[in-house]
């Protein structure tokens, strides 16, 4: 079995459209969504969700009102910033506690009152979920559970299931629910005997982005012939090559400044990629996108004739790399 | 004042937004900060001179050998598996941690030093325009880049006004970025790609308590459009802010020119008057924005001048 993750460094290269329709033209895969936090693949691909799974990330602190001395050792203990004294509002203690805390939810600013002691209260998009609050209250006054942070999925394509998710709105652990993602892919992988797994990695180079790329056979850098493009690009090399993937790269729009593409074909030259293509700029990326199908099922146009061509020659690299491995 | 400029899906034109806008705002009290640590970019556009680089780094635990006492408390308190009892031997493992020092408070014996992992590096300089920019460069394979982005918004000065480039996406990286704005632009285009991200982060906005306005980038029109049945219009970003109740700040037309001109790391405002005149307008648009959020929240605006 084979993985392929697809990134870019630089967002809105076209990561996403390149992997639907290579998701469209591998005759026998799983793929999945990564981008957890921004996930696009299923508006483009059709597909029928088949199972629901929900996400636990991990522990958020509650301070218990009625169990809270005050004593402030919360506040002294937390890395996070995420502690924050507030003035004791009537209003907000004669409701039930956890609408007291929705008050203070997300505000982001410290409120410290020295005059009088108030309540504490531990802002929820802060807290780190270290637990060291948790240990360290003398009045056992802060619970600790596990959240549930998004949604998991798996649904049914024309040609192999789609794993994808959906995290929730300021939730945190992308990069745990991307190893759950992958780590569910290459269960079915081995079980139906699914010959190859192509992910649509996230934008950057940080931890969802390690956790897509970790243990990847080889990755797929699509970028655009841009300073910003090639500037990103260099970096996920770096990171791709730290974690011993094969690198291959397609330059996406890349008539926009002809000049430049030939300078990332060079670099790709010098620094050992394997050149997968160029993908001309073509209005039908869009108009596939809109129309909710990948850009090989919607259209014949050149974009359409050139991403055919990358998957041509990242099937055949990938070919001589598990020759060479094997 | 702080504006953040963000969008949820990459690519939008977050970095060409804020470098432009910087470029057209009068320079002698602007900042611009760049805040997409894992990739930053408005440096290529802004051209800053005598870059000073810092390199920051994070608490790690080192275990002096000689007084632990290998009582696995440590271990047990750690939520993040960074520091274990393998084979009777204590072992951590930089790169898990996240740096709450629950190891050290916890360990009965004292044996936990202050070691250190380098998350990247804080560079600022200066501008021939004069425009002061502050970004961080995440180290390549290092995992948080919020800890780094704390980093470079310490260094946001009340008093002046700051532009900041947020990162794509909706999670701790973008959140961290855009808490604390007095005012979030959020660019988006006109696809559904654009529309399903731009919605996810105004959730994050309202959660977040920061009023927000839209531009709205390669929004023309007058392409030829499909014909195809069921084909979004181009006027779904419209419809979604009537909806929300959220200003459209601008629009950006789709132009090879513009696309051309910020491929090359140049600026949309010294290359195009027709842009020059849009980036202009957006600029005094979020001008009066400010001015009214400064009415109705006075108490912030002199919270900020004091300190």
């Amino acid at each position: 079995m084979k993985e392929l993750t697809v990134i870019s460094g630089k967002g809105g290269t076209g990561k996403t459209s390149v992997t639907a329709s290579l998701a469209t033209l591998a005759p026998n895969r799983i793929v999945i969504d990564a981008d957890v936090d921004a996930a696009n693949l299923f508006l483009t691909l059709e597909h029928e969700v088949l199972e629901k799974e929900s996400f636990e990330g991990g522990h958020k602190a509650m301070i218990d009102e009625a169990l809270c001395t005050r004593c402030g050792e919360c506040l002294e203990r937390c890395q996070f910033d995420a502690v924050s004294e507030v003035p004791d509002n009537h209003d907000a203690v004669s409701n039930i506690s956890g609408e007291a805390d929705t008050a203070s939810k997300g505000s982001g600013t410290v409120h410290t009152v020295s005059d009088k002691s108030g309540k504490f209260v531990i802002d929820p998009v802060s807290c780190e979920g270290c637990g060291v609050c948790v240990h360290f209250c003398p009045a056992d006054a802060i619970s600790f559970e596990r959240q549930i942070c998004g949604e998991k999925y798996i649904s049914k394509t024309a040609n192999g299931p789609m794993i994808h998710a959906r995290l929730g709105i300021a939730e945190e652990n992308s990069g745990l629910l991307v190893s759950q993602l992958r780590q569910k892919a290459k269960e079915m992988a081995i079980k139906e005997k699914i010959p190859m797994i192509i992910t649509d990695g996230p934008p950057g180079i940080g931890c969802p982005v390690i956790a897509s790329v970790s243990n990847a056979d080889a990755v797929l850098i699509v970028t655009e012939p841009t300073q910003s493009g090639m500037h990103d690009m260099a970096r996920v090399k770096k990171l791709a090559d730290q974690m011993n993937a094969a690198v291959y790269l397609c330059v996406n729009k890349a008539d926009l400044n002809p000049e430049a593409t030939d300078e990332i074909k060079k670099f790709c030259h010098e620094n050992g990629i394997s050149f997968a293509g160029e993908i001309p700029f073509d209005r039908d990326v869009i108009e596939s996108m809109k129309a909710g199908k990948s850009l090989v099922t919607f259209s014949q146009g050149p974009a359409s004739v050139a991403v055919k061509n990358v998957w041509q020659n990242v099937l055949s690299f990938m070919e001589k790399r598990m020759d060479r491995l094997t | 004042m702080i504006v953040t400029i963000a969008s949820g899906k990459g690519g939008t034109g977050k970095t060409t937004v804020t470098v432009n806008l910087a470029a057209i705002a009068p320079v002698s009290d602007i900042q611009v900060f760049d805040c997409d640590v894992e990739e930053p970019n408005s440096h290529i556009y802004l051209k800053p001179e005598n870059i000073t680089t810092q390199e920051i780094s994070t608490m790690i635990p080192v275990v002096d050998k000689e007084l632990c006492n290998l009582c696995g408390e440590c271990e047990k308190l750690c939520q993040f598996s960074a520091i274990a009892l393998i084979a009777g031997k204590i072992m951590t493992f930089p790169e898990m941690c996240h740096s709450c020092r629950g190891c050290a408070m916890v360990c009965p014996e004292g044996a936990i030093n202050e070691g250190k992992r380098v998350l990247g590096s804080l560079l600022e300089g200066k501008n021939q325009r004069g425009i002061e920019l502050i970004w961080g460069e995440l180290r390549v394979g290092e995992a948080m880049s919020p800890p780094l982005i704390k980093q470079v918004k310490q260094r946001i000065n009340p008093e002046k006004f700051s532009f900041v480039d947020a990162p794509p996406g909706t999670s701790c990286p973008a959140i961290e970025t855009l808490r604390d704005s007095d005012f979030a632009i959020l660019v988006s285009e006109p696809t559904p790609f654009g529309l399903n991200d731009l919605a996810l982060t105004v959730e994050v906005l309202k959660k977040l308590n920061v009023p927000t306005g839209i531009v709205i980038n390669r929004a023309d029109t007058s392409e030829p459009t499909s014909s195809v049945q069921g084909s979004m219009p181009d006027t779904i970003i419209d419809e979604y802010a009537e909806k929300e109740g959220i200003e459209i700040l601008q629009k950006f037309p789709f132009s090879r020119e513009a696309a051309r001109v910020s491929s090359k790391g140049l600026l949309l405002v010294d290359e195009m008057p027709e842009m020059k005149k849009l980036f202009q307008e957006l600029y005094d648009k979020i001008m009066s924005r400010l001015d009214a959020i400064k009415e109705k929240n006075p108490a912030k605006q002199a919270e900020g001048t004091m300190s």
